[in-house]
């Protein structure tokens, strides 16, 4: 019991210290930069669905991924691409193909040497797309 | 039936990897429940063991021990995942009544149950969707030692429990820490889980009962929570409390996943605070 009290304790005072916004906490420009080129190798090498990339302009995507990024991680961008919805209409992208690049994703962020917290956040507020990307 | 499904999925294990698919993320199939379902150790989720995605197939083997004061339970099970939509399972569990059995003179005494479930996903994602995963399950058991069950009053030999479970991970909940919270609610004649028979002398019926998990994931490998399930009393000559534990889930890869808790069974019968160890071991294929 004391041992869980201590462990609530740590995770209070890392939350309470967590002023800045998650953008910051990702390391802000540079390190959206780095953990979009750490996700796009991930994704080239994942035989699951690499070929689901294979017409898509790296460089775009880099640069569209790394604008929805900031955008949802209060980085103060506007994400100025398709919708989610629009970009993978007609794809029928299944939920494994989605969890493959979500599970190339936290790869990634651990490459990054991203910590937990800042990866849940990521991962929370990527979630809901799932709807959007997955079975249309 | 449970005896073949047993086999069959233990067969299918051994072929590993180039039978089922796992497409799902690590630690979504939670760990073997005791009767071979998704759940934690005693409480049921909403969850569908293995891997299975939405157009895959999969499932689980394992083997369970769990070690109290004056009585031990060894569980082996097994469950098939359809789609992530259909969870079949069965288990085979041994419940020794060591004390007991000696003061009753017979001897270290083994009850054996056969258990088999079936479990359906009605609604929601335990990731993706605002909702909770919502699943509706059904478990039959049925004795194959009813003698002791029927001398300390419980009158069915098999009974059905049928479970609403409802799932849901916070991903960057409270503290920005990833959460598991699972809650379901039981309909059940049975006793000390079914471990001794349906119904009894002061409650014949079903109740209705209560059930939950609370989860923190340490790591994406590592959830440690716990549960708590809440148990009727039906049998005058053998109490019943509700059940509780503390435990730690590794999971190492999509293959093999390993828990271990502290249980708190309350007291069983004539014999008081049964307390002890679990420690479950899972194949996915």
């Amino acid at each position: 019991m004391r041992i869980l009290a201590a462990v609530f304790l740590v995770l209070a005072i890392a939350a309470c210290q967590s002023h800045s916004t998650l953008y910051q906490q990702l390391g802000g420009a540079d390190g959206v930069d780095s953990l979009v080129t750490r996700f796009m190798e991930r994704i080239g090498s994942d035989p699951r669905i690499a070929a689901r990339f294979a017409d898509t302009d790296p460089a775009r995507f880099h640069r569209l991924l790394s604008a929805q990024i900031c955008s949802i991680s209060n980085g103060g961008c506007v994400y100025d691409g398709d919708s989610m919805a629009q970009v993978h209409a007609g794809m029928d992208i299944r939920p494994a193909e989605f969890n493959a690049l979500v599970e190339d994703l936290i790869s990634a962020m651990n490459d990054e040497g991203l910590p937990q917290a800042v990866q849940n956040q990521l991962l929370a507020r990527l979630a809901p797309m799932q709807g959007d990307i997955v079975g249309h | 039936m449970a005896r073949l499904v047993l086999l069959i999925a233990w067969g299918l294990a051994l072929t590993g990897p180039a039978f089922g698919e796992r497409g799902r993320l690590l630690a979504t199939g939670g760990i073997a429940h005791l009767d071979g379902g998704a759940g934690g150790g005693i409480v049921p989720m909403a969850l569908l063991a293995g891997y299975a995605s939405d157009d895959q197939y999969g499932g689980t083997v394992s083997a369970t021990r769990t070690d109290v004061d004056d009585y031990r339970l060894n569980t082996f099970s097994a469950a098939f995942n359809w789609h992530n939509r259909i969870e079949l399972s069965a288990s085979r569990q041994v419940f020794n009544l060591g004390t007991l059995g000696r003061q009753v003179g017979t001897g270290a005494l083994d009850l054996q149950v056969n258990t088999v479930g079936v479990k359906v996903r009605l609604a929601g994602d335990v990731l993706y969707t605002e909702m909770p995963q919502v699943s509706l399950g059904a478990v039959y058991r049925r004795h194959h030692d009813f003698d002791i069950p029927e001398l300390v009053g419980a009158r069915e030999d098999s009974g059905t429990d049928a479970y609403l479970a409802a799932t849901k991970v916070f991903l960057a909940g409270w503290l920005e820490q990833r959460w598991l919270v699972n809650a379901a609610v039981r309909n059940s004649s049975a006793n000390h889980a079914g471990l001794v028979g349906f119904g009894g002398d002061r409650e014949s019926g079903r109740s209705t009962l209560l059930e939950g998990t609370l989860g923190w994931f340490a790591s994406d490998a590592l959830l440690i929570g716990t549960e708590y399930r809440q148990k009727p009393d039906n049998l005058t000559a053998l109490d019943e409390d509700n059940w509780r534990d503390v435990f730690i889930a590794w999971f190492p890869d999509k293959q093999w996943s390993l828990a271990a808790a502290a249980v708190d069974l309350g007291d069983i019968g004539p014999l008081e605070d049964q307390r002890g160890v679990y420690l479950s071991l899972t194949g996915s294929f």
